[in-house]
């Protein structure tokens, strides 16, 4: 009994990293109908950004500033450099092809290619080893009979939970919100109406990057050990929890991220750890058999 | 039709142009032995790479600047090529098939982990390349493989000098294990562990027996699965990048007991990723770099000068590799013109060394090309230092 208190914690803590990344898949998708396969390696920049940040710019080899401080002043840098790099990336990649009216099936290859280029970029620049991500916190071990939790694993659940209510207003109840899905809903009629939606495109991946940003940086400090490669398969695992929430609704992004982290910890809690992945997807897949538009997604007629 | 000739005629003249192609970069120069290596030096575990090729430079270095090496009265100078195997099974055996058809290396140094070491050993020994790697420890590698030996000892030695060390160190009488599936060394050492733990103290004394994938960052629900079981220790098989995260994670979740570790630990880079969460815990392992005496200590003063920090094993296993490879090429007594012929001469002598005395101990060889050497167990001390602790010899 006390193991499954203590693999809900665990499954919490690694849904909160799934639905953290699947809300920057299903951001893009939801306005651009893009699935931004390069939204892992953000993450991974993302990583590398707060590392950069915590080390060589507020840390021990720049400022020097107290860990508070570093934290206090390290999150929103990281968000905001993280959220520069979508930017660019959609400057320099998908905003030309969308100019020349290329069909979606090349920009999810340019997104492709853009994580791939992340990736080995990366690798070019740093190098292969892996870098050691630096104790920010002094760590708490909270014990509840054998149920332990840390203050990390508290702050990740929580980050998820406010990020999901802050997109989910952000999306809902405010005009840029509307615009956003106003550009999801038609494209071509929306500029006419006078929205600029080059700005609402722009803003969109502003905040599917930041957060993506702030993944990041809390990964970094759950997990330790970055490496150019760390994105890709958590990344591909949280579009896949996007699609079974029903890419495009912020909701079963984040139901869809819990779903999958909670699936993944249970199975390993009650079946021998090799079938993980085996059954997992296996029930994910059923899921989609049974509704293919995902849990929240509704189908969607396409307009000639 | 004609198209379909023409672009027939294409491509032959493309694969004649190739073959003289193969033909021109194969003959080379006839003072020089080439030698390869698949190393990783991008991937999981890029330091293991470096380590190698560093240890390989130095040996070159040394010999080289005394004009060469010595075989039959005639100074041959050497050239190592290095090839990246990305720490990938698949990118290993492509690696050994460009060194051995590409560059036409004489003899091939490495692969160094196990996942590796296998394909690549079938490839080599299915070329008629004389293979030996430094650091694999599954019996696998060399077995039925006439052309392919290794400087490191096996897991099934391996495997019981950890269960016996844990059972004394500790007074453990039960254990826990986490390994990673996808990687033959980690997976092979876990099971000669459980088999002989169970052997030892009766059915069911390993605990917990659970696995995880390569690419994982997450181990709590193993963790959380084997806490509740309440081994007396957890032995832990895994490369030194995924140890420091399971040690940190097993902390995070309460778990105050010790941990086992193997060879795979061993790496210069461990303590930096691990850090404070590492100290105290002990793994078994090729040699011991604090307190080394004679060669080994002029071999680890010489590395961290040139190198600035302490070769781990894999440093000095490289290092006694490949000597051991230009020791064969010397016994061989001259050098054939022939890659072919001189691949056969190398392979006939390193299969007729009996007796090496390298920085990581003495060895000797068994019929399956497999030395017989002394393992250490290492403690990590307060300062990250890698202290040995015991020495078990066969």
């Amino acid at each position: 009994m006390e193991a499954l208190f203590q693999n809900i914690i665990n499954a919490l803590q690694w849904g909160s990293f799934y639905a953290l990344i699947a809300l920057g898949y299903t951001l893009v998708y939801g306005v651009l109908l893009l699935i931004n396969f390069a939204h892992g390696d953000i993450f991974m920049v993302g990583a590398y950004i707060a590392f950069g940040v915590s080390v060589f710019v507020l840390g021990t080899q720049g400022l020097g500033l107290p860990n508070w401080a570093i934290l206090a002043c390290g999150v929103p840098l990281t968000m905001i450099l993280t959220a520069g790099v979508g930017v660019t990336l959609e400057r320099i990649a998908y905003r030309p092809l969308r100019r020349k009216g290329a069909h979606r099936l090349y920009v999810v290859i340019t997104a492709l290619m853009c994580g791939l280029i992340l990736e080995n970029g990366n690798l070019a620049l740093l190098g292969a080893s892996r870098k050691k991500f630096p104790e920010l916190m002094e760590k708490a071990v909270w014990t509840f009979g054998n149920v332990s939790v840390t203050n990390l694993k508290v702050i990740v659940i929580v980050a998820a939970f406010a990020t999901f209510a802050f997109l989910n207003f952000i999306v809902t109840r405010t005009r840029i919100g509307m615009a956003m899905r106003a550009v999801s809903y038609d494209k071509f009629a929306i500029p006419l109406m006078g929205i600029p939606v080059d700005s609402v495109i722009v803003f969109t991946f502003v905040l599917g990057s930041g957060f993506a940003g702030l993944a990041g940086m809390l990964f970094a400090m759950s997990y330790p050990i970055l490496e150019p490669y760390m994105g890709a398969l958590i990344g591909w695992k949280a579009f896949i929890a996007a699609v079974v929430g029903g890419i495009g609704d912020i909701r079963g992004a984040f139901v869809g991220g819990f779903l999958l982290g909670f699936i993944e910890i249970l199975v390993v809690a009650f079946f021998p750890s090799t079938f993980r992945d085996l059954i997992a997807f296996s029930i994910l897949l059923l899921i989609l058999w049974i509704k293919p538009t995902g849990l929240f997604g509704v189908a969607r007629h396409q307009k000639i | 039709m004609k198209a379909l000739l023409g672009k027939f005629g294409l491509m032959v003249a493309l694969l004649l142009v190739s073959a003289f192609m193969l033909v021109g970069c194969g003959g080379g120069d006839s003072d020089t032995i080439k030698i390869g290596f698949n190393i990783p030096m991008t991937g999981d575990i890029p330091k293991v790479g470096e380590a190698s090729k560093y240890a390989a430079e130095m040996l070159k270095e040394d010999i080289n600047s005394k004009g060469g090496l010595e075989v039959g009265g005639k100074k041959y100078k050497l050239e190592f090529v290095y090839e990246d195997n990305e720490s990938k099974a698949e990118s290993a055996v492509n690696a050994a098939l460009k060194l051995i058809e590409q560059d036409q290396v004489a003899a091939i140094v490495g692969p160094n982990s196990s996942k590796q070491a296998v394909p690549a050993g079938g490839t080599c020994n299915d070329n008629r390349v004389p293979m030996i790697s430094p650091w694999s420890t599954n019996p696998d590698t060399t077995k039925d493989r006439p052309w392919v030996f290794r400087a490191a000892f096996l897991d099934p030695f391996q495997g019981p000098v950890a269960v016996n060390f844990s059972a004394k160190q500790f007074g453990a009488k039960t254990a826990g294990v986490l390994f990673d599936i996808s990687n033959d060394y980690s997976k092979g050492l876990a099971e000669i562990f459980r088999d002989e733990w169970n052997k030892k103290f009766g059915d069911g004394a390993v605990v917990a027996f659970e696995s995880h994938g390569t690419k994982d960052q997450d181990f709590s629900a193993q963790l959380t699965k084997i806490v509740a079981a309440k081994p007396d220790f957890i032995f832990v098989p895994d490369n030194y990048n995924q140890v420091a995260l399971i040690i940190k994670q097993a902390h995070d979740l309460g778990w105050t007991g010790p941990f086992m570790g193997s060879d795979a630990w061993g790496s210069a880079e461990l303590m930096t990723l691990c850090g404070d969460d590492c100290k105290g815990q002990f793994f078994s392992t090729h040699y011991a770099a604090a307190g080394a005496k004679g060669d080994t200590k002029v071999f680890i003063d010489r590395y961290t000068k040139k190198y600035g920090y302490t070769p781990d094993d894999v440093a000095a296993l490289t290092w006694d590799a490949t000597r051991l490879v230009l020791q064969a090429i010397q016994d061989a007594g001259s050098v054939d013109s022939d890659i072919h012929k001189e691949r056969k001469a190398i392979r006939d002598s390193l299969s007729s060394v009996k007796q090496f005395a390298g920085v990581t101990g003495n060895m000797k060889f068994d019929a399956q090309g497999d030395p017989i050497k002394c393992a250490v167990v290492v403690r990590i001390d307060e300062n990250g230092q890698f202290v040995f602790a015991e020495s078990v010899c066969p």
